[in-house]
Order: C-alpha cells, then structure tokens, then sequence
C-alpha cells in the first residue's frame, strides 16, 4: 500500500502554500513514498516508556530581565519590504479563503 | 601574491613580523577568490572594497600597537546562512533576493571584533539543505581537487574556498554533517562543535535543534582559535549552553598517551562504505595507536536508524522555520498576485528549489494530524536511543574514531536525480547532531585520487579532546599540508 | 440572573480569554509593549521573524503568569513546554505562534462567580492557563489600506497573552458575563493584566451548543471570535442561543463553525465553517527550552500574592459590619479596597467611610474613568472633609462636589472649602434674617407647616439655603424655624 498519495501530496503542499505543478507533484509524491519507505524502518524499533529527546544537551530555562532594549528603527523594519506604505507592510486583498 | 594561504599560525607571524600587511592578505585572498571564482564557484559575494578598508584600519591597529587577537587582519569567509549587518543573506536561495540584514549573528560579530576580515559570503546548498552544494541557486561549487566532483555539503563554498587556499580559515555551519562530511571531501579540518557551544543568533535556521555553527581550516590548531574566539554562552540563544568558549590551545599538546579511543563496530561494517576509504580510516587509527593511544571497540546499536531519525526531525523543524518566508517583509514576493493566498504561493513556489520543498513537504506531513506521533513522536524517542548509545560508548572511551563519510567526493549529477541516495551519504555524521556531541574531520589520506576524511566525536563539551587527538595527529602526518593541483 | 432560562434547550458555554499580561517587554524580544503608535514602531529582528533571530522568554511574563495560576487555584505544572502553532496570515510573522499546548504552565483550577440579585455564587472551573504571544495587526479598513491590500503592522506581535480557558460551566450569557467581570477584577487585583478591554487587554472567544434539557450529551458547538466588551460576549452569545435555537426547532443540525457577531444587527454570523479540524502542525520549538517551575519559586509567588476579591469581600463585610452589596463595591478594585480601608483607620467610623466612598468617591471616578490611585486623592484627604461635614463647617451638600475636585488637585480639602468661599455659616443674626425674608415672602408656609404638612420644612430649608447659597448650617436653620414656628 502506498504511505503517500497524490491528494495527501497536494493537501500538504497546500498547508505549506507551496503550488506543484502536476508532474512536480507527481514527483514528490514518488520521492516522498521512497522517503517514507526508508523512514518507516523505525516502526520495528520498539520505543514503549522511551522519553523524547527535544534537546539533546539538558539545560535550565533561560529567562531574559523584563527591561525594553532599543530594536530596530521603523525604517529599517520595513526595509526589506517588498510592498510598503508608509512603515506599514503591505500585502495583497485578503479574502475569506485566507482567513484561519 | 595568488599562491596558497598558509596556516593562521603561520600568517599570524609574517605579520607580527612586518613582513606583510593585513592589505595585502586580504587583496591577495580577494584576488585568489576572484581567479578561481569562475571555476570554483565557492562564493555568494565578495566583500572587495569594504573588507580592504577593514584590512587597512587593521593595519592601523597594528601600528598603534593595539592588535586585537592573533585572528586581526586575519581574511576569512563565512557561510551565507549567517547574516551580517549591512549585507546581503541569501542562504543560497532565490527567496531571500534583495535581503540586506540589519543585524549580524553573534558568532560573526564575535570573529569579527577580534578582528578577523570577512572577505565573502560562501555558498551553500539552499538553506543548507544538502550534501554537494548543488542544491544551491547560484550554481554548484567544484571540488579544488577535481572540479568535476562535488565538494560536500552543505558548507561547501567555505571547505572549497579554505581547500584552495583563498583563506585560512571560514565558517560553516552543521546539522547533519554540513561542516565535517564537506572537509572531508575537500582535504581540510572541519569542526561542529557541541551544539549550544556556538550561538545560533543570527544563523539562519534549518533545523533549530541541530544546527550548530562551526570552523573549517587546515589545521586543528586553527581550528581550536576559531572556537575559542565564537564559542561562549550568547544571552539571545536560549539553547546555548552557559559556559564559558573552552581555551582548547592549550590543549593541544601533542600527547595522546592513555587517551582510549573507541572505534564503534557499525561505522565500519555499513553497508556501502569504500573499502578504500576504510582503510585510510585503519591507517589513521594504527597512527594515533603508535602515538600512544589505546583503541577499543564499542558499538553504538541504533546507528542504523539514525539517517530515519535525522530525516523525520530536520525536515520537520525546517518545514516550519520556512514558513517565515512568506514574501511579506522581506525577500522575493511574486508579481501581481491578486490575494494573499495567491501571492503567499506563486512566492514560495518560485522562490524556493526542489530539495527545500522536498523536505518542506515531508516536514508539513510528519508533523500534520494523524502522523506525528508515528513519525515525528517516534523520532524523537529514538533519538534518546542515540544519545543514550553515545552516553555509553563515550563512558567506555574518550573518543570515538570513524570515517567522516562512506566514501570520497563523488561527481557532480551523480547523486542528485535520487534524494535518499543523497541522504544516505550522511550516514556517520548524523548522529553527532541528533546526540548534540562534537564532531571534527580531518584529513587522512587519499582514495581514488581524492581526500578521506577521518571523523572524531566525542563528549559534550569536550571540543578539546577532539582537537588534542586531531593535532597530535596532525604533527605526525603531512595529509593536511596537501594542496589541491593548482587549478589551471 | 434576571433573563428566563431557555423553555426547551440548555444553553453551554465554554469561554476562551486571552489576557494582555503586565510587562514592559514583550513575550521573547525587548521591543516596548506600547500601543497607539505608528506601525512597526517596536520592532525588531526577533518579532519581525528575520532569518536567524531567536526567542528568549521574558521573566516577568512568566511571574505574571504563576500569580495569576495561583489566584485562579489551578495547579501549576512543574514543566510546561512552548510550542509551535503553524498557519500564514500575515501577521504571523514566524508563520506560527509560539503558544503552551499539550503542556500548558498551569492545570485546573476555579473561579467563584457571584450572581447577580440571586446573592449566592457560582464555581465555574478552569481547564487550564497558558502563556502566548500575540499577533500583529492585520488593517484591512479600506480607508487606510487601500482598494487592493491590507496593511501589517507588528508593533503587537509578539506581546505576552495569557489564555484562560473555563470549563463548558456557564449556562447562559448573565452568567458568562458575570464570570468575565469575575475574572477581570481577579486578574486586576493580582496585578497581572491592566485587562483594559479598550485597548485589547481582555478578549474573550466563546464555545456555545445547546442541548435539549435533560439531555446528558453535548451538542455540536460554534465558537464565536473576538468578542470586545461585556455587553457584546451577552449579546453574542444572546442572538447565537436564538439562532441555534431555531435551527433545532425547525428540526435542523448546527454545523460546527465560526461566527462573528455584528452588534449593529444584533445577529451573528458564519466566518468559517470547520469542515476539517484546523491541522496547525504543533511541535515543541526547538528554539525554547521547556519552562521549568521549581517548588520554591512556586512558593514565593504564593507568597507574595496579595488578598484575593473574594476573600477581602468576606473580611470587610465582617469587620466593618457592611452589607454584602457594599462589601462588593468596596472591593471591586484592589486600589478602592485599600482607599476604603485606609480612610476607615484614619477616620474611626468606617459605616460613614463607606457612605463617602460608595457615594461620592465612586461617583467622582466614573466620571473620570481610572483607578482611585491614579487620582490625587489620599485617604487622609477624604477623612478631612468629612470631619469638616461632621463639624458642622461645611455642609454635606457643599462639600460632595469637592471629591472630584480633590481628585484632580489633591491637597487640603479645609483649605479647598476656604478657598471656594463655602465655610458654613452659622452665625445666628445672619440666618435670622434669612428665615425671616423667606417666611416673609411665602407667608401662607408657616400656616402650612403649623398644620402639620412636614414636607414644607423641606421647602423653607430650601429656600434658606438658596439665599445662603448652600453655606447654612442646616442644624442651625432647623433651631430657627422651630422658633419661629412656635412664635
């Protein structure tokens, strides 16, 4: 049975706002199924009561004092925009479908 | 002066000396980079004039007697996935176009205010997702020893660029093997070290919980400078470790007498590894043995899984680091997209190569409902398997000594029309970044006409030991004095 | 509870409040916390979401929220874990959130919710308090973004929230409304929220389905988004009852979705409707280290919080001998109850105290708006003019308008009544005279009140008093009336 189909390829490149072309698509889903395949070699591993590992090197929360450090100025924040007006961002119409 | 650099060392005392200007270094290394750029291809960008004037007030220092550190006026180069202030970041990626960063990462800074003169920015594979440097925007970058062969990845631009002597000494960064697996390639020494030990502020993300910045050079020596100069506890990386940038110099002695080094049982019997690389690996090993230090065989049962868990976590943490770059604030933006969903996809579709949108997917799906726990859970418990395997291995020995990869540089193309092929090229690097331990390659010889490299992991935090056997090493054998052919 | 309750269905309402938390910083950077200014006027490298930049947690953030766990007897966990919630909008910056998920810094937990008119309370549970930044601003509003785009500005991205989640307890919107005050005022006495909902500070989403009374399962819920103020969760909630209410009646399903309430039409409607449960991706961010709570700083925050409403509302009412609607009104705020506490010290009798505040002190703020320690008016000050009333130096009348007044200049209230020229006269010519023009002029009154019509005395003190303009002493008027009347 396939891990990966054409459809989950796409739903996922839709999460990930990426557009496939039909044979891209077509592509990944192959490399992602023999990715999968390989990957799947982990389910014989029997992991019960094992701990996951975030980070390998244990260390205590890091807290920062609540003090307001100088940041970028409004100009440089906006710097690199590509659409800008003013030191807003500007980005195209929102509509619905863009909504979460 | 287009010839070879020497060692930092060596530099260091020419111009203590007088007998050369941090000028005339950096222009010389502007110069060598220039030749060979349109063979080599190791570079981003040039710095040209602005790192001439920072070679100049070096010189300036000089003068007033107020040198900095034996790295002022020193040219190095950095991997284009660690930003400086002022310039360009592209990690190699057409999405970041246009991005000039008005802020600098701390292990740039730091190499920086000792005074050290960045004369470029390497290239890389696309978001340092690669092991050739083919995955990178702007063209491939040539193995200095055959320029029909990759030079690894992802750091590559900085291993070739050290390699063919343009300068002394670059960073690179590692996550699976992006600084190791190309030094080995390239015939130079390449470090990752502890992951924390060097701040990632100011790194460009691939996998947070892997990356870790780290030195190319030709010796362990300068290696052990250029950790000591970058590494230290950074109070804007909440994942860098508190401690003190180790004084591994002083280290170096040259002893390894009483040292136990560990040769783990399954870096030696895997599946597809050149024979001839294995025994350059032995070779070395018989070396360090003469030297003094004892061997002893460990195992490290879970290494088969290793490249499973590396390619369920990297992808995953990467797929959502990735998201940032979304057209909106900075880099490319398509043209004329009517709504947002429509701009944030045509951006990201045009902006990105295959291999990022390869692992972005693979990521967007381990992590996505129903699958997290069967991938992305399972990763993570494995991945205390292997670190937990490291913990005994390294109760047992004070190193572990393996090679760096499976075998020598291979061609350009060869790989690339089949990605797991690729990913399996990692296979003894990986599990260094997945248990957070250092890693160090270093040359030990040659197959097939091309560098082996041999890889040395250790404890957390014990970069000095790595670079203590590495140098002892390195005092006994010429492998990495080794120029490539000057490329004609 | 003044509305009826629903004939046929059981209203369940679970509610979602994210709390502005009180710090200088943000969540993970230093950039200001500061609103009601130019766009990307806070910002920097890290809430920009530039490559390479790294979260760090705010400290204060974290004490912010423990306090406010421990206000709320949740149960504070030992380790929670930030994670990544993953989707694009843009302002998301990171393109995800940084939000407490499967660990959140606190479990459990309750609040009790005095109702109003029916005098008893209600306990409405928690299920769990997390930390999490905030987003920036999206301006859609043409008149500022133009025909073709919308405007970012992530001057809030990235500021500390805490979100609350009750429990589906409430069963109806009196009582969701009485828990959010509830909650607002305990989150303003602990200090951990300026909760202004102007400003954002409080925002509250919420779960309603309704069922058929009796019934012991759930029905299939809406959650209804963004909801500003008080008035608009009841109303919300109001006309979302009705509308599944009708769907139900005429035999239809709910689908689970996402509304929107328009105040204008008093209706709410259909944002989005859930087909799929979101898939947000969420992971541990490898940037952040799981926060950490050891015993003893748990035990210093329990320590240092300060008397919670209900309990100051128990002790007050108590040792004060006040009713449970002025103990209630007293403690409102922490600031009124230390104000009401320090003035019923200096003053010896705390029942007049109360009158004062609940009176005149509470007057005066609302027509200011703010906290009674943002005023100038000291404790002291008010136990002055009050002694000066009792001695008879200025008339009540006269000297209730003077709370506002020392509100905005502080300083001495017998020096404010000097300088005003309303020191009361008592001299007794002057007043005879006075009593004398008035019954002079309405000379049918004195026969009216002789017959007995008291509320004339009423008129005639009046009248005195105008021609005095309010300065009369009006013990001293009464004895001259009383006089006169026996005459």
């Amino acid at each position: 049975m396939a891990r990966i189909t054409r459809e989950e390829v796409e739903r996922i490149a839709d999460l990930a706002r990426l557009t496939l072309r039909p044979e891209e698509a077509e592509r990944m889903t192959g490399e992602l199924e023999t990715i999968l395949e390989y990957v799947a070699s982990l389910e014989a591993l029997d992991t019960e009561g094992v701990e996951p590992t975030s980070h390998a090197i244990p260390l205590r929360t890091p807290l920062r004092d609540d003090r307001v450090q100088p940041g970028l100025d409004p100009e440089q924040a906006v710097a690199n925009a590509p659409e800008r007006d003013g030191h807003a961002f500007v980005v195209p119409k929102v509509i619905a479908e863009d909504e979460t | 002066m287009a010839e070879p650099l020497p060692t930092l060392d060596v530099l260091r005392r020419e111009l203590d000396a007088g007998r050369v200007s941090s000028l005339e270094l950096v222009e010389a290394a502007l110069a060598r980079a220039e030749r060979l750029e349109p063979r080599l291809h190791a570079f981003v960008g040039l710095r040209g004039a602005a790192a001439s004037a920072e070679a100049a007030q070096a010189d300036a220092r000089r003068g007033r007697g107020e040198v900095r550190s034996p790295l002022d006026g020193i040219p190095v180069a950095v991997k284009d996935n660690q930003v400086l202030a002022g310039e360009p970041t592209t990690c190699a990626s057409r999405i970041l176009a246009g991005f000039v960063s008005p802020y600098e990462a701390t292990a740039v800074a730091r190499l920086r205010a000792a005074g050290a003169v960045v004369i470029g920015r390497t290239n890389l594979d696309e978001f340092a997702m690669g092991s050739s440097t083919e995955n990178s925007a702007f063209g491939a970058t040539r193995n200095p020893w055959d320029l029909e062969r990759a030079p690894g990845g992802s750091s590559g631009g900085s291993a070739a660029a050290v390699a063919a002597g343009v300068v002394p000494v670059a960073l690179g960064s590692d996550t699976g093997g992006s600084i190791r697996q190309p030094a080995a390639f390239c015939g130079v020494v390449g470090l990752k070290p502890t992951y924390g030990r060097v701040s990632r502020y100011g790194l460009v993300a691939f996998a947070s919980s892997l990356d870790q910045v780290g030195p190319f050079a030709r010796s362990a020596a300068d290696c052990a400078r250029v950790l000591q100069t970058i590494a230290g506890h950074d109070a804007r990386d909440s994942t860098s470790i508190p401690e003190p940038a180790p004084a591994c110099l002083e280290a170096l002695s040259g002893d390894v007498s009483g040292l136990v080094l560990g040769l783990p049982r399954e870096y030696f019997v895997a599946e597809g590894v050149d024979p001839e690389v294995l025994a350059r690996v032995r070779e070395a090993v018989a070396e360090l043995e003469r030297a003094g230090a004892k061997m002893r065989e460990v195992s490290l049962p879970h290494t088969r899984h290793a490249i499973a868990t590396y390619y369920l976590i990297a992808p995953a943490e990467a797929s959502s680091n990735l998201a940032r770059y979304d057209g909106v604030r900075y880099g490319h933006r398509a043209a004329d997209a009517a709504t947002l969903g429509d701009m944030y996809r045509r951006t990201r579709s045009e902006g990105f190569g295959s291999e990022v949108k390869r692992r972005i997917l693979l990521g967007t799906y381990v992590l996505s409902a129903g699958y997290y726990d069967a991938y992305y859970r399972k990763a993570l418990q494995v991945r205390t398997l292997l670190r937990r395997d490291f913990e005994r291995a390294l109760a047992a020995c004070d190193v572990l000594v393996t090679p760096t990869a499976p075998e020598v540089a291979f061609r350009l193309g060869e790989k690339s029309a089949d990605p797991l092929r690729m990913y399996l090229s990692d296979v003894y690097t990986v599990s260094a970044n997945l248990a957070g331990v250092p890693g160090l390659s270093i040359p030990c010889g040659f197959a097939h006409g091309m560098p082996v490299g041999l890889q040395l992991l250790g404890r957390a935090l014990d970069e000095a030991t790595l670079l203590r056997v590495a140098d002892a090493y390195q005092r006994r054998t010429e492998w990495h004095a080794r120029r490539p052919p000057e490329l004609a | 509870m003044s509305a009826a309750p629903h004939p046929r269905y059981e209203v369940v309402i679970g509610l979602e409040v994210h709390v502005q938390l009180r710090t200088e910083s943000k969540l993970f950077c230093g950039c200001a916390v500061r609103y009601g200014e130019d766009p990307n006027h806070h910002a920097c490298p890290v809430c920009l979401a530039l490559p390479g930049a790294l979260p760090v947690l705010n400290r204060q953030a974290v004490e912010l929220a423990l306090r406010a766990a421990l206000a709320a007897h949740c149960t504070v966990q030992g380790r929670s874990v930030f994670a990544r919630k993953n989707y694009f909008y843009p302002d998301l910056p990171k393109g995800y959130q940084i939000s407490q998920y499967e660990e959140p810094l606190a479990t459990g937990g309750f609040l009790d919710v005095e109702l109003d008119g029916e005098g008893g309370t209600q306990r409405v549970r928690l299920t769990r308090i997390h930390m999490e930044e905030d987003a920036g601003k999206s301006i859609h509003d043409r008149a500022v973004a133009g025909q073709d785009g919308s405007h970012v500005d992530l001057n809030r991205a990235g500021v500390p929230l805490l979100e609350i989640v009750s429990e589906p307890d409430l069963r109806s919107p009196e009582q969701a409304g009485a828990y959010l005050r509830a909650l607002r005022q305990l989150l303003r006495y602990v200090d951990v929220s300026d909760a202004d909902l102007e400003k954002g500070h409080f925002r509250c989403d919420a779960n309603l389905s309704l069922r058929p009374r009796g019934a012991s399962e759930l029905g299939i819920r809406t959650e209804l988004k963004n909801l500003n103020s008080f008035r608009f969760v009841e109303g919300a909630l109001r006309a979302e009852i009705e509308r599944q209410a009708e769907r139900l009646d005429a035999g239809e399903r709910v689908v689970q979705a996402t509304l929107l309430y328009d105040p204008a039409t008093e209706r709410t409607r259909v944002m989005r409707v859930k087909e799929n449960a979101d898939d947000y991706r969420y992971f541990p961010d490898p940037d952040l280290i799981p926060l950490e709570i050891e015993s003893e700083a748990l035990e210093r925050a329990r320590a240092a919080l300060p008397e919670l409403p209900e309990a100051r509302r128990r002790r007050l009412a108590e040792a004060y001998e006040l009713s449970a609607y002025d103990a209630r009104q007293l403690t409102e705020s922490r600031a009124l109850a230390d104000f009401f506490e320090a003035a019923a010290r200096a003053h010896g009798n705390p029942k007049t105290v109360a009158n004062w505040v609940l009176r005149d002190v509470l007057q005066a703020l609302k027509e200011r708006s703010g906290e009674i320690d943002a005023t100038a008016l000291a404790p002291e000050a008010l136990v002055g003019l009050v002694r000066l009333v009792e001695k008879g130096k200025v008339t009540a009348s006269n000297a209730r308008p003077l709370v506002a007044e020392l509100m905005q200049r502080g300083g001495d209230p017998q020096a404010l009544v000097r300088e005003r020229g309303l020191e009361a006269v008592a001299d007794t010519g002057l007043l005879e005279g006075a009593v004398d023009e008035v019954l002079a002029a309405h000379p049918e009154m004195l026969e009216r009140l002789r017959a007995g019509e008291e509320k004339i005395l009423n008129f005639l003190m009046g009248q005195v008093m105008r021609r005095t303009r309010g300065k009369a002493n009006p013990a001293a008027v009464r004895d001259i009336l009383n006089r006169r009347l026996k005459d």
